[in-house]
């Protein structure tokens, strides 16, 4: 699995469920970031030349190679719009999220 | 002989796919999270890496949500390069090979609380990479100044007003503060050149013994830029002099950027809220001081 | 086989028990009256007689910070302090008990500025007491030496991991030279297993370590520490008996006593002093004074329950420490007039307070003590509060 996905997490309901001291599990998600967002970037695959600017760039790294195609991984993209304003083709739209 | 040149240069298209830094806290844009996930994207998962109090380790280490999926750990604020340094030299004492210990911490961190321990770690020759990300002011405590503030910026702790226009120091000249110890590698990169510093990286990556990346890092919540911008003006701040791309390499400093010509200082400087109220006089003086320094570095320093 | 023995200092037998422990990783500043066992240890990491890795940090904050670093990969560490330099580490003090991270220091107790002083008192440990760590205070070199060995077991085992502080008294042990029985190699591996935790970075089971808990979950983390120093009261008592067995040496746990049984007073004492307490207690004896010391080794965690059955039958409580709450009392006493309190020990208990920044406590001082205990037992008024040895008058 190259992206860590959320963990379904139960709080500890005993006392020695609780991790000795505070270490825990490298790259244990218990939560999303997808209600950050109010614009989801969207890649129009047509007009993308799949040059990873957007993959580079992506202060979350929600960015992701899908078998030679540019995907958002919309559990932890934030909505920044970094991708979008520095694709050089303007192939990454943000639209509006509906409520 | 350097290995440094048998590498294959890591670019978008071949490196890992692994994220290391993921589902964090960060505000949305965080120029200093892009230089965090970028440089452990290029040293891989045997990696430890260390981060002070501040914004990554604010962002990156809230029980139960873990962010780093390498090892990682919270260091006291002061304690970033010493607590690297142990950890290096802990896992080398129990015969642990073929890994590499980071400490990332920010302009605070790394130029005033942390400065002593970093001198300790680089004068022992420990193997750590310290790559400071410097949003130039103290982020996680709401925008207060730091010692990497530069002239003019409005913080929380240098309101700017009528008699007082934001900060009245330059940024302190952490660079050389660093080379000056004779350390075998160091550099500045900004995340508004992501290649660049991703080379850096993995240069820096080979030293065995202390290396450190000074990383320019954009803060959308602290400079009061629009959130899509943050690598821009991380370039910007390059283009318009105000932020050098420089190695120092076995003795030697190299400008690994030479702008022929200057972007516009107001230019870069309006577009960020912390900037707003300079006046003329103000950028005039800033500019002033960027040439004076430029002038200096390329007299004294290697370019092209 | 004949026992190796040597005459040397409290602190050469700190450094050669910390040796015999065979740490990893040591990172020390120096700092006086430390200084001769960083020295010591050095010489031998040069010889080649411990093979540990020695860190020449740039400040005791980063000794500590190295140190919890090293500990956070699974090595063993020691790091060793005094007075300024440890308050200088105060933040990685506490860092280092929350992280559950088992380092063990020696700390040679030293008088703290202002005034300078480096001669010895005990306020720059004891105003540490909160600070989350086990703290031994110990007697003399072969103590010290001893103690270092057992400090690893105890601070290591996994009911407990939580660093730990053996504390002697600056100069009057750390430059005082005995006649010390060094172990054998051998038999202290026996009694010392190699560091094992899986509560540690590595690569086949990454970790994030040192993270931040929201006040739902804070709480928790923090019953979890006060368990873990509960829980070393078993454990270093384990540790005593099986050292007894092994060394032939036991220092009875948390708490050591002379001639209590039968004392109509009794002075509590900590550290070095207790010595010089003995021996008065032997004059006094023979001239027919039932007194009798209690000699607390544990400040944390705290021998409650052994001081409330050792004072039971007591007539009057001197507890003779080398610390001041200002504005107050000494913490030792708070702390022994708290445990008594609690099972209505009502007698009268006095602070005899005093060989602060090296001030010498005689026989007569303690003579005098054990006397006015007499006297109070007896029905004389008194203040809680005695600055037995100040070398003038005063308006009280
Ligand atoms: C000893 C100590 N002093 C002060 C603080 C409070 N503090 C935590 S983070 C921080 C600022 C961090 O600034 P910087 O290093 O630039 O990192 P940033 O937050 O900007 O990423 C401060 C002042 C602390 N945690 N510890
Ligand atoms: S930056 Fe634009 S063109 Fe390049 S890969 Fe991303 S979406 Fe495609
Ligand atoms: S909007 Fe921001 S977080 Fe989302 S994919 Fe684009 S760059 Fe990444
Ligand atoms: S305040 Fe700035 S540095 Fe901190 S997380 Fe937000 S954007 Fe990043
Ligand atoms: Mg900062």
């Amino acid at each position: 699995m190259s992206r860590p996905v959320k963990q379904n997490f139960i709080r500890p309901s005993h006392i020695e469920g609780f991790p000795v001291g505070p270490q825990f599990t490298a790259g244990h998600l218990a939560d999303t970031n997808a209600g950050w967002r109010t614009f989801r970037p969207v890649v129009n695959h047509d007009t993308c030349i799949y040059c990873l600017r957007c993959y580079l760039v992506c202060p979350d790294g929600t960015i992701f190679k899908d078998n030679g195609k540019i995907a958002v991984d919309y559990d932890y993209c934030k909505g920044c719009g970094v991708c979008a304003h520095e694709c050089p083709k303007n192939a990454i739209e943000m639209v509006k999220e509906q409520l | 002989m350097s290995s440094a040149n048998t590498l294959t240069r890591i670019t978008p298209k071949n490196i890992t796919d692994q994220e290391f830094f993921y589902g964090h806290k960060a505000c949305a844009g965080c120029g200093g999270s892009l230089a965090v996930r970028l440089a452990l994207k290029v040293l891989g998962e045997r990696t430890y890496a260390a981060f002070p109090a501040g914004c990554m380790a604010a962002v990156g280490f809230i029980y139960p949500q873990m962010a780093f999926t390498n090892n990682a750990i919270i260091t006291t604020f002061p304690g970033v390069a010493s607590m690297a340094s142990g950890i290096a030299v802990g896992a080398k004492a129990l015969g642990i090979q073929n890994f590499k210990t980071v400490a990332f911490a920010g302009d605070g961190g790394t130029a005033d609380i942390g400065l002593q321990a970093l001198s300790g770690m680089i004068d022992r020759g420990d193997d750590v990479l310290y790559i400071c990300y410097d949003n130039e002011a103290y982020m996680n405590t709401g925008i207060q100044k730091s010692g990497l503030t530069p002239f003019g910026t409005q913080t929380t702790t240098t309101p700017a007003g009528k008699n007082i226009h934001g900060s009245k120091t330059q940024k302190k000249n952490l660079f050389e503060i660093i080379a000056a110890h004779d350390i075998p590698y160091a550099a500045t990169a900004s995340i508004g050149y992501p290649q660049d510093y991703i080379d850096k990286v993995q240069k820096a990556a080979q030293v065995k013994g202390p290396a450190f990346i000074h990383v320019y890092a954009s803060c959308p919540t602290g400079w009061g830029t629009p959130t899509e911008t943050s690598v821009e003006i991380a370039k910007e701040a390059v283009d318009c002099g105000l932020f050098f791309l420089a190695e120092y390499e076995n003795g030697d400093y190299r400008l690994t950027r030479n702008p022929k010509q200057f972007a516009s200082v107001a230019d870069y400087l309006k577009k960020q809220g912390r900037f707003k109220h300079l006046s003329d006089a103000d950028i005039a003086s800033i500019e002033a001081h960027r040439d004076h320094k430029w002038e200096r570095m390329r007299r004294m320093w290697n370019h092209q | 086989m004949s026992k190796k023995r040597e005459f040397i200092s409290g602190d050469e037998a700190v450094a050669i028990g910390v040796k015999l422990s065979r740490p990893h990783v040591i990172a020390a500043y120096p700092i006086t009256p430390q200084t001769i066992t960083v020295e010591r240890l050095s010489e031998m990491v040069e010889r080649g007689e411990l093979n540990a890795e020695y860190m020449h940090v740039e400040s005791e904050h980063s000794a500590i910070s190295a140190a919890m670093g090293a500990s956070a990969v699974g090595a063993r560490t020691f790091t060793a302090s005094s007075s300024q330099g440890l308050l200088y580490m105060t933040e990685g003090l506490h860092y280092a008990s929350g992280g559950r991270f088992p380092v063990v220091m020696m700390n040679a107790n030293r008088s703290v500025a202002l005034p300078w002083s480096i001669y010895g008192d005990q306020r720059d440990s004891l105003s540490l007491l909160d600070s989350g760590w086990i703290q031994v205070y110990v007697e003399d070199a072969q103590e010290a030496l001893d103690m270092m060995i057992q400090a690893f077991r105890i601070a290591e085992h996994p009911d407990v991991l939580t660093p730990m502080m053996v504390n002697l008294d600056g100069f009057i042990l750390t430059h005082t030279y005995e006649i010390v029985e060094i172990p054998e190699q051998s038999q202290v591996d026996a009694f010392l297993p190699p560091f094992q935790t899986p509560n540690k970075m590595c690569f086949n089971n990454p970790k994030n370590m040192g993270f931040s808990s929201q006040p739902n979950d804070n709480t928790e983390f923090k019953y979890q520490q006060n368990l873990a120093v509960l829980n070393a009261v078993k454990v270093l008592e384990q540790a005593d008996t099986d050292f007894a067995t092994m060394f032939g040496r036991k220092y009875n746990g948390m708490v050591d006593e002379y001639q209590s049984a039968d004392a109509e007073v009794l002075l509590v004492t900590l550290g070095s002093v207790t010595g010089t307490v003995r021996d008065v207690v032997d004059e006094m004896r023979a001239e027919g004074h039932k007194v009798g010391v209690i000699k607390i080794r544990y400040m944390r965690p705290f021998p409650e329950e052994q001081l409330q059955s050792l004072t039971a039958k007591a007539k009057a409580i001197g507890v003779l420490e080398k610390d001041i709450s200002f504005g107050y009392e000494g913490t030792v006493y708070t702390n022994v007039n708290s445990a008594l309190a609690k099972v209505g020990n009502t007698v009268p208990k006095l602070n005899f307070v005093g060989g602060l920044g090296g001030r010498d406590i005689s026989k007569a001082d303690i003579r005098n003590m054990f006397l006015k205990l007499q006297r109070v037992a007896a029905g004389e008024a008194y203040k809680t509060v005695d600055f037995f040895n100040l070398n003038v008058e005063t308006n009280e």
